[in-house]
């Protein structure tokens, strides 16, 4: 059938701009200046100042990925309960902040936490201490809490409305109490929506380098800002590939976790 | 005999839609007992009133003289097997069917006992290790049935569980269930709107409309008895005809008077009169009380179903003998197959008819 | 109770989503050039955001290349859909795992790893370049949602089509795709979305002189933002605003569905 050929531009094209360019992050993590082979790139991330901002990255990455866990699980199971009628309606309310510009919205939480910002205004009228978060670590991750929770909210709530509400109904009737039955049916069900929104907080937040930037300060470096000075300032670009390729091993893994998980979701819902 | 479930004065609407007004309704100990209806009658709700899903607004559900109208699900003595199975997707045959003992934290050995003998019981050995998508509907139906009674539960409710299946592998699991009734020796609630099913494995039947009880009574009262227009109709097929009661035992239906068993409905008083169609009896023309002439007729297997056209009516009529079309024949029903039943006052007193 | 303490919960996660906006819309009518001080009100950022060149070029561009690269992609991924509905399952596959690099890849990842393919093409940095890379990033977006409802879509109905008479493309335009339009316009929202709101790519792939608004608002943050930044963001932000309500309240929705339920019941 000629539809086949119909994929064709598409193939192209992800050939040309998605594989190729990849290939090419490989090819300059793993040469040097003169085009010979090393490894150099690569284990240049072990030396202290960039396994600083690894192990960095790695921290606030994880936290925030926890928080946003924290919080989305109930709001996604909230949301659920709601029934709302207008299923669209949800994702619309977590998807209308990015029509105002992520930057903007971001460097909003600066006006919001300083030292005479809104916040600690708010904190002052209560007789309550001020916050000194800007420009700390916390204040990173407060901005990658803020950025990346729709996409944890929104996985896990589509996979909270998958599940049919006679499953759970059928763990009460056998004995199951709330507790047993969320444990026992509900959580492990879940588990597809959660995989695919841990991935998609943790990747962005362990290779952000415009947060740190936005809410870090100048001293705070994460592994997202060291690549993008290579690129952009010191223009070595194999370092900044290599370590790229670095980054790609966590990016790599949790692809593999991710397809297992589909794959295991295809065939519960078959 | 015993009262198992006593269901008094409930009542439930969703919003403004009254689901169920003011029911009562028993369950002796070790009946099959079967709610029939139309969908919306209000069946469901019914049964998971008594499951615990809902909460009637008014009226108690007791349970063994116990008032358990309040409690959760987890707290009540009785499972049940839901419309599409509701198998847990995670969890393999055995898992699923472990379930409700595990949480009992009852012993592993006790545990796997149980699993091999109900999946026996549903003629599924073997099966432990499986995937629930990985089984046929009618195999996941008796998983669902088996996971329900392992945990011996002195009721078990069944919410239309043959409806996603075909028509064969229906009937088989008809059989199936009674057999499994029997073997239990536990009191099965079931709810269908398909009135063969409900005919075949009852030992009570509780046609239900709008909210309403319309009859309770066994397989053979209902069919044969059917205490209104609804019932009759709802329930195989049968000649719904106005009539006027002229004295006992005489009924004037279409201008021509039959003789009839039923007496105590008074002189001259307008009636329904229900006439099942394998009742009316063909006869060559000039024989029987009233003339007609056959319109239509279909092969049906057993027998042939005809449409005859006799005094204004359209007589249904189902016969192993065969009259082509056209042909003049005489019709004649036997006093005992005549059922009458009173008139309701008005169009939406149908709907209540008997509620004791 | 649980209810109240639930409504209490949402509504503070919604605070949490929607407070810098609500910075924003108020910076955007404060009448001082620094954000730390409120300094009464004004819409004079409003009007002078009318004559600031160097932002409404930045605004034209994000729209031109937010609406370019979601139609282009669009229609690359709609096709694309179509076709891989007849292939086997393990080319899918394949097919399907490619497409899925760029969601789960970084964008940093994304962005150098196109940078190094202009710059060995020896492609000006630019506009082009800045096009390509929002198609590339966008395609599968417009895939991931076309591709379920092209699974929905009965096989039988385009065989039912071809049987009336249709030829091959008219079965297609007239009962494929009608069926699989809402995915391939909330595809296309979403594309050009990201395309509106995407930095880091843009930030690899474009060159000197040519900024979307992303870039330009990043290159401000040293300097400090500029109060007629506000006032753009804000006036998008409450027309879409007004765009969705607007869409919302109109019953066309609930009318379609309704003629998709009729020839059912027919």
């Amino acid at each position: 059938m000629n539809k086949k050929t119909l994929a064709f531009p598409y193939v192209l094209w992800a050939a040309a701009f998605i594989v190729i360019p990849l290939c090419m992050v490989f090819y300059y993590g793993m040469t040097d200046t003169t085009g010979a082979f090393t490894l150099e790139n690569i284990i240049t991330i072990a030396t202290a100042e960039h396994a600083k901002a690894l192990l960095l990255s790695i921290e606030l990455s994880f936290v925030s990925t926890l928080i946003c866990f924290l919080l989305a699980y109930p709001l996604a199971m909230i949301l659920t309960n709601m029934n709302v009628s207008q299923h669209s309606f949800i994702v619309l309310i977590f998807i209308l902040p990015m029509w105002m510009n992520f930057l903007l919205r971001t460097l909003a939480w600066q006006t919001l936490l300083e030292k005479t910002g809104v916040i600690n205004s708010i904190l002052g009228f209560l007789h309550l201490p001020a916050l000194e978060i800007i420009n700390t670590p916390g204040a990173i991750v407060l901005g990658m809490v803020y950025n990346f929770l729709p996409f944890m909210v929104l996985p896990i709530y589509n996979a909270l409305t998958k599940i049919d509400n006679n499953v759970i109904n059928a763990a009460r009737d056998l004995g199951a109490n709330g507790v047993q039955t969320f444990f026992r049916v509900t959580l492990p069900l879940s588990v597809p929506g959660i995989i695919s929104g841990v991935t998609m907080v943790f990747i962005p937040a362990l290779t952000t380098f415009v947060i740190s930037t936005l809410l870090g300060g100048s001293k705070i470096l994460l592994i997202g800002n060291v690549i993008e000075q290579e690129f952009t300032q010191t223009g070595n670009w194999h370092l900044g590939s290599g370590l790229s390729i670095v980054l790609m091993i966590f990016i790599i893994v949790n692809m593999v976790i991710e397809a297992i998980s589909d794959r295991e979701g295809e065939h519960t819902s078959l | 005999m015993h009262k198992l479930i006593d269901l008094q004065h409930i009542s439930k609407a969703f919003d403004s839609n009254i689901v169920l007004d003011d029911m009562n309704l028993y369950i002796r100990e070790n009946e099959f007992l079967t709610l029939l209806g139309p969908s919306g009658c209000g069946k469901t709700t019914t049964l998971r009133i008594i499951g615990g899903f809902e909460n009637p607004d008014r009226g108690k559900v007791i349970f063994d003289g116990t008032d358990i109208t309040a409690f959760p699900p987890n707290k009540r003595q009785l499972n049940t097997v839901f419309q599409k199975y509701a198998l847990f997707p995670h969890m393999n045959i055995g898992e699923n069917i472990a379930f409700g003992l595990r949480i009992k934290n009852k012993p592993k050995a006790y545990i796997q006992d149980k699993i091999r003998y109900a999946l026996k019981l549903v003629n599924l050995d073997g099966y432990e290790k499986r995937m629930p998508d990985s089984l046929s509907g009618g195999q996941q139906q008796r998983i669902a049935i088996a996971r329900a009674i392992v945990n011996e539960p002195k009721v078990l409710l069944l919410d239309e569980p043959l409806g996603a299946l075909d028509l064969k592998l229906r009937q088989d699991m008809q059989y199936e269930l009674i057999r499994l009734k029997n073997e239990l020796g536990i009191t099965f609630i079931y709810v269908t709107h398909d009135q063969e099913e409900a005919l075949t494995m009852s030992d009570t039947i509780v046609v239900m409309n709008q909210g309403y009880i319309q009859q309770i009574g066994t397989p053979e009262m209902i069919y044969n008895e059917p205490e209104n227009a609804f019932v009759a109709d709802f329930i195989g097929d049968s000649n719904i005809i106005d009539g006027i009661m002229i004295q006992d035992r005489l009924v004037e239906i279409l201008g021509v008077r039959f003789p009839c068993v039923d007496s105590g409905f008074g002189e001259n008083k307008p009636v329904d009169v229900v006439i099942r169609p394998e009742d009316v009896e063909l006869t060559t023309s000039g024989a029987g009380i009233l003339q007609g002439t056959v319109s239509h007729i279909i092969f049906k297997g057993v027998h042939y179903e005809m449409e005859v056209m006799a005094n204004g009516f359209e007589w249904l009529v189902q016969s192993t003998r065969m009259f082509p079309v056209g042909t003049q024949v005489g019709l004649s029903v036997d006093p005992y197959n005549i059922q009458i039943m009173n008139k309701p006052a008005s169009e939406d007193e149908e709907a209540i008819g008997v509620n004791e | 109770m649980r209810n109240t303490l639930r409504k209490i919960y949402i509504a503070l996660i919604f605070l949490f989503l929607y407070a810098p906006i609500l910075t924003l819309i108020v910076l955007s009518f404060n009448d001082s050039r620094t954000r730390a001080k409120w300094g009464g009100f004004t819409t004079r950022w409003y009007l002078s955001m009318f004559r600031n060149q160097a932002i409404l070029q930045a605004l034209t561009n994000t729209l031109i290349i937010a609406f370019l690269s979601a139609l282009i992609a669009t229609v690359i991924g709609t096709v694309a859909c179509i076709s891989m509905q007849m292939m086997k399952r393990g080319s899918r596959a394949v097919i399907m795992g490619i497409t899925n690099i760029p969601m789960l890849n970084a964008d940093i990842v994304t962005g150098i790893s196109l940078m190094l393919l202009f710059i060995t093409l020896g492609l000006r940095f630019g506009f082009m370049t800045i096009l390509l890379s929002h198609i590339t990033f966008n395609i599968p977006y417009v895939i991931l949602s076309v591709m379920p409802r092209m699974k929905q879509l009965n096989p039988s109905v385009y065989e039912a089509a071809l049987d009336l008479g249709a030829s091959h493309i008219q079965a297609f335009f007239k009962v494929v795709f009608p069926d699989i339009l809402p995915g391939v316009l909330s595809g296309f929202l979403m594309a050009f979305t990201m395309s509106l709101d995407d930095f880091i790519i843009t930030h690899f792939t474009k060159g000197p002189g040519v900024d979307t608004l992303s870039t330009k608002i990043y290159t401000e943050v040293k300097k400090g933002i500029k109060p007629e930044m506000y006032a753009l963001s804000t006036l998008i932000f409450v027309t879409v605003l007004l765009l969705l309500i607007l869409v919302n309240k109109t019953p066309s929705g609930k009318s379609t569905e309704k003629r998709k339920l009729q020839p059912a019941k027919q």
